[in-house]
């Protein structure tokens, strides 16, 4: 299934690993206007649940959506505030 | 009928000016309480200097200012030379003491093997796209992050405070740490 996301920017970390995918969706998130939603592309396995995990415990972000397609997780998360 | 009203009971109660006067006290309380920095707080004291041991400081600092957390980090003794500009591109991994490391002891012991071990866990960093110590270093003080260099051990050590990354923090003792761990929500020494 392939997510269907208006996205403003694109954020590629693939072939970084931990903490890096996380540290570097939060200072690309910070450059989005409200609403808007960033695509991250990671390798790392980890991303997935990490991902989920900050955006969970950061105040003005929300995960929309997770997928994984050829080894490429892919992560849209929303600026809220 | 008795237009007594119940005085037992009447006189356990709290006076109007008692209330009142309660009503203040938990006023300024809320005040106070709303006033103050509402964010979450992180304080690690970082002690070890070796290549392995300089990753969870950092990994841990990056990534709760990532989650929005005001971080510091206090390094002192062999925790110092993460924030030393020179040193912290050379520091070493041994394999003595260390049971995971795949040579024994009395091997490891040789004159040069920290070096090999070194150079190993380096490459396997580089494969990896592990991030290295500098950028996660860079990255913590880009983010907001405050390192502090413990004055006591700069001086111990004969470090020069200009021999620290532009950023850190020096002239810092333990009360400094101390007052930074009541206040953080998570308090690590690693």
């Amino acid at each position: 299934m392939s997510a269907e996301f208006d996205t403003t920017e694109t954020l590629d970390v693939k072939s970084a690993s931990c903490p890096m995918p996380v540290v570097k969706t939060k200072s690309a998130i910070d450059e989005l206007a409200e609403g808007e939603i960033l695509e991250v592309l990671a390798t790392d396995s980890g991303s997935m649940s990490d991902i989920d995990g900050w955006a969970s415990g950061t105040e003005g972000v929300e995960l929309v959506d997770q997928e994984e397609a050829d080894d490429v997780y892919k992560h849209y998360v929303r600026k809220t505030e | 009928m008795s237009t007594d009203t119940p005085d037992a009971s009447a006189d356990d109660a709290p006076s109007r000016a008692e209330l009142a006067a309660r009503v203040d006290e938990l006023e300024d309380a809320l005040t106070e309480a709303a006033d103050e920095d509402d964010s979450k707080k992180m304080s690690i004291i970082a002690t070890k200097g070796t290549l392995d041991m300089a990753y969870p400081p950092l990994i841990l600092a990056s990534t709760a200012a990532a989650f929005g957390y005001d971080v510091t980090v206090f390094h002192t003794f062999w925790g110092l030379d993460i924030l030393h500009e020179e040193r912290s591109k050379d520091l070493k991994l041994s394999s003595v003491g260390n049971p995971n490391m795949p040579v024994p002891n009395a091997v490891a012991a040789l004159p040069g093997m920290d070096r090999v071990t070194t150079k190993m866990m380096e490459k396997k960093i580089a494969d990896n796209d592990t991030a290295t110590i500098e950028e996660l270093l860079e990255t913590s003080l880009e983010m907001g992050v405050e390192f502090q260099a413990c004055q006591m051990t700069i001086d111990l050590m004969d470090y020069d405070e200009d021999d620290f990354y532009d950023g850190v923090t020096t002239g810092v003792g333990a009360a400094t740490a101390l007052q930074d761990m009541a206040n953080a929500d998570i308090q690590l020494l690693v």
